[in-house]
């Protein structure tokens, strides 16, 4: 408690009279609920999206404490299968594919362009309410019957179950378009609204992996809507598409389904990598090793995850030659994702690595990503994937590549951007404590998984042989640390907000151009026009004691000074 | 879960760490190219977050130490840890690839089994057109499964033997496995079918050699010279019955078989019906006709599937559960 009374007591020392900016520059319900100011919009996705993030994790609580014992432990047969369903809709649709580019990539992008907005505010609101829209639907599906099919809506069960399929899939529908107007959104602002001196290869990284993101949302979400509209058609009006029955064929739907959910996991990951370059770069005092390596790569998953969704089926009978297409096409996945993890360790060699809560967040990833992603291997070859497919590995693979790889950037940036968002600093001593639980207790949830499948475990069983109890308690153990160590995680947030000390504007040191503004910005970001720079020159900055922050280093001023940041 | 899956289920106790007993050639295989991923991941994964704690500790900024100079990009570092990664991905695709068209191939001569599953019971029919609830096969014999599915997508897996197939239906799919060891190996459903998905077990049991063939006459046999009630309980246990359906007046999926017979019983649509040789008779052929109220309508059709012999003595049984 001491480092947070220390803080506290430093707090009242820095506090200078606050300026206008964009979140006291106005008041009242409308003039957030009708903004247009992309960083109130990134705020209302923020809180939004951790409300879903909440109601995920509780359903994966209780997943994880059905698991207990091999039998019944609080539910049954169908509520468990309820639950994981529900589980798996609400952190995809609702949490991970908006969590990085809705809410920190809203709030963040015009500021690293240097201008004022996205190029359609009123799109970017209109975005917001599309996902309010959708998750409405979402919750109705819950209250009215639930959802049982999976989050992949396999046919012929989801055109046949009587579970609320239909409320679903149109909540989910609209996502999709919410989804493509942020994609959209970013596209057109980083082609017309650079500064004429940003070139495309002085952009920062994280807008790199932001343009590869929505590149995969303008292009494959239209085809999970157009999927999910021949579902509503089949169960609605009983025209044949899918279900044998009336003449349809359902493995074709899990073509049309992976078309768009493979490319939608690089949705989730290539953000996720971006927020990792740009802070491995910052808390190394380097520039990034190999900038072009690192952008082209970002494009090159995003154009090569088109073309690899065959490997979602390897066992559901497609031919042998398109299984062994897919198979290689996938391998050629892991190239450029691998680039990056040697990218970021060259930029850390010979650094000054200074360990801050978002730097421990972003170790945590590399950790946690190089393992999700060489457990990608053993799926991808065909031979093994056979065995391992639809079972604990599967789920263990993705988890540490979602919410090892996703999750854990997203809170990296969320505890990086933190300052410039809010104007508050939080406790470091805090951060870093929920970061080594957070990091500590997710390898104690899904490491067992791997050993659960490859001995013959498969996913979404409710009941499962005795033999495996233990590896399943070891998992629940973890993820009651995992939900605690999140809550310190918010509660170090949410502390900072009351008692936290004022942000100065460039607390890290980093060079991109949303530090050359106050923290919290103003509403139009910039009092006068940013200076131009390369991104990654993190020698131009220079720590002044008397701003407790950063600040362009004249020439004539030593690189390092006698030292440096509160940190 | 019944006690005699759960027994089966518990036999594969044996094996590695990281995997069950394996009982074909094939599975070796796997195991084989698992422990090479395996190898090359671990060294992998070494190396990266080696060299990131040794950064973290060599150059964690403190009193005294400047950084020293390092480029920002070597072109011809990163076409090497782009190339060789590349090499070693290319020679896992190999062998991966070689294993599946292995697993995919089947021998000219195989002995055939037909294969229907449907939620949440498993039927195995054999050249002479027996069918029951559990896969028997001859050792060190090829066995061929062609198989589909009546309702939605099933998946069967057989964790010792390392493989996997979708059932599909409306269509026909095919895996094949020469089993070399005799015992008990669980069979399991890998594909989500609802409420019993995880209750969809089953067993394979390998015979030493010779005996397959005395075991299924034996068995095709045993309708014939049992009395019709214990032929009923037989099928009862073996095609998938017991799954929902009780023999102690308990309320599972579906209506317990005990106590019923002669008595009459609402409907889901309001009407009462008359449990009787025609009721049971037509609830097994044609489920959706005439379903109990306090039930959901969820039950597959046997027709084709069960002989009229077959359908008499299972009548008989839910006689005797008066």
């Amino acid at each position: 408690m001491s480092v947070l009374q220390m803080e506290t007591e430093s707090a009242a020392v820095n506090e200078r009279p606050s300026a206008v900016n964009y979140l006291n520059c106005s008041h009242g319900f409308w003039s957030w609920a009708a903004t247009r100011d992309h960083k109130r919009i990134a705020i209302m996705y923020l809180i939004s999206v951790l409300g879903a993030f909440l109601l995920g994790g509780i359903f994966a609580i209780l997943i994880r404490m059905e698991l207990w014992t091999p039998q019944r432990t609080i539910m049954d047969h169908d509520t468990y299968n309820h639950t994981f369903t529900l589980h798996g809709a609400v952190m995809t649709f609702l949490f991970i594919i908006p969590s990085i580019p809705a809410a920190l990539g809203n709030f963040v992008l015009p500021v690293m362009l240097g201008a004022k907005d996205v190029a359609f505010p009123k799109m970017n609101l209109a975005s917001y309410y599309l996902w309010v829209g959708g998750a409405l639907f979402l919750l109705a599906a819950i209250v009215l019957g639930g959802l049982d099919t999976g989050w992949t809506f396999y046919t012929p069960y989801s055109t046949t179950t009587n579970s609320s399929v239909i409320t679903a899939s149109i909540g989910v529908f609209i996502l999709g378009f919410s989804s493509i107007f942020t994609g959209l959104n970013f596209i057109v602002t980083m082609h017309t609204m650079r500064p004429v001196w940003m070139t495309w290869f002085r952009m920062p990284l994280f807008l790199w992996s932001l343009y590869a993101t929505s590149i995969i949302q303008v292009l494959a979400t239209p085809v999970l809507g157009i999927t999910l509209t021949l579902l509503v058609a089949e169960r609605a009006l009983g025209i044949g598409i899918f279900d044998p029955k009336l003449g349809g064929d359902p493995v074709l739907f899990q073509h049309f389904f992976w078309f768009y959910s493979h490319p939608a996991v690089y949705i989730m990951i290539l953000p996720a990598m971006g927020i990792i370059s740009e802070i491995i770069s910052v808390f190394s005092r380097k520039p990034i090793f190999g900038y072009r390596f690192v952008a082209y790569s970002s494009i090159a998953i995003a154009l090569l995850g088109f073309l690899v969704w065959g490997h979602h089926m390897f066992t559901s009978g497609q031919s042998r030659i398109s299984a062994i297409v897919f198979s290689a096409l996938t391998f050629s996945v892991s190239i450029p994702s691998g680039i990056k993890v040697f990218n970021w360790l060259a930029t850390m060699y010979r650094g000054s690595i200074i360990l801050t809560t978002p730097m421990c967040y972003a170790l945590s990833f590399i950790f946690l990503f190089t393992i999700g992603g060489l457990t990608g291997l053993f799926l991808g070859a065909l031979a093994t994937d056979i065995h391992l497919h639809d079972t604990y590995f599967v789920v263990a693979h993705f988890h540490y590549v979602m919410m090892g790889g996703t999750l854990v950037s997203f809170i990296a940036g969320l505890f990086y951007w933190w300052p410039k968002m809010t104007g508050r600093m939080y406790s470091e001593f805090w951060g870093r404590l929920g970061c080594f639980g957070v990091f500590a207790a997710f390898n104690l949830t899904f490491f067992p998984q791997f050993i659960l499948g490859a001995r013959g475990m498969p996913r979404r069983y409710y009941n499962y042989p005795p033999e495996f109890q233990l590896y399943h308690q070891i998992s629940t153990v973890g993820a009651f640390l995992l939900g605690a160590s999140l809550f310190v995680a918010a509660f170090t947030l949410i502390h900072s907000l009351f008692r936290g000390r004022k942000a100065p504007a460039n607390p890290w040191g980093a060079a991109s151009l949303e530090w050359q503004t106050s923290s919290p910005p103003p509403l139009h970001n910039f009092e006068s026009d940013p200076c131009a720079g390369d991104p990654y020159d993190l020698d131009s900055q220079i720590y002044d004691p008397d701003l407790s922050g950063y600040r362009f280093r004249v020439e004539s001023e030593q690189l390092h000074s006698t030292h440096d940041s509160a940190i | 879960m019944d006690p005699k899956t759960m027994m089966a289920v518990s036999e594969t106790e044996g094996g590695s760490f990281w995997f069950p007993t394996a009982g074909t050639q094939i599975a070796k295989e796997v195991d084989g190219l698992f422990y090479f991923i395996l190898a090359l991941s671990t060294f992998f994964f070494v190396l990266i977050v080696g060299l990131m704690l040794v950064f973290v500790v060599l150059y964690r900024r403190r009193p005294g130490y400047a950084r020293k100079f390092a480029p920002d990009h070597n072109s011809t570092l990163e076409v090497v840890w782009s190339v060789i990664p590349g090499i070693l991905l290319a020679l896992i695709f190999f062998q991966g690839f070689t294993g599946f068209l292995d697993m995919r191939t089947p021998p000219a001569e195989t002995y055939e089994i037909k294969v229907v599953a449907k939620k949440w019971s498993w039927a195995f029919q054999y050249p002479n057109g027996y069918i029951e609830g559990e896969l028997h096969v001859p050792v060190d014999r090829a066995v061929k499964l062609t198989m589909t599915s009546d309702d939605v997508i099933h998946s069967l897996y057989i964790p010792s033997f390392r493989i996997k197939m979708d059932l599909v239906p409306g269509r026909y799919s095919s895996m094949w496995f020469q089993a070399n060891q005799v015992g008990d190996f669980p069979l399991l459903c890998a594909e989500y079918c609802g409420t019993k998905h995880s209750d969809m077990l089953s067993r394979v049991i390998v015979h030493p050699s010779g005996e397959f063939e005395r075991w299924l006459e034996q068995a095709s046999n045993l309708m014939s010279t049992l009395p019709p009630a214990e032929a009923g309980k037989l099928l009862y246990n073996r095609r998938g019955c017991a799954q929902c359906h009780s023999m102690d007046a308990t309320a599972r999926t579906g209506p317990s078989f005990s106590g019923t017979f002669g008595t009459s019983q609402p409907l889901a649509d309001g009407t009462t019906v008359l449990i009787d040789e025609n009721y049971i008779r037509e609830s097994i052929l044609e489920p959706m006709a005439k379903v109990r109220a306090g039930y959901r309508p969820v039950m597959p059709s046997y027709k084709g599937q069960l002989k009229d012999l077959e359908i008499d003595a299972i009548i008989e049984f839910i006689k005797s559960l008066k």
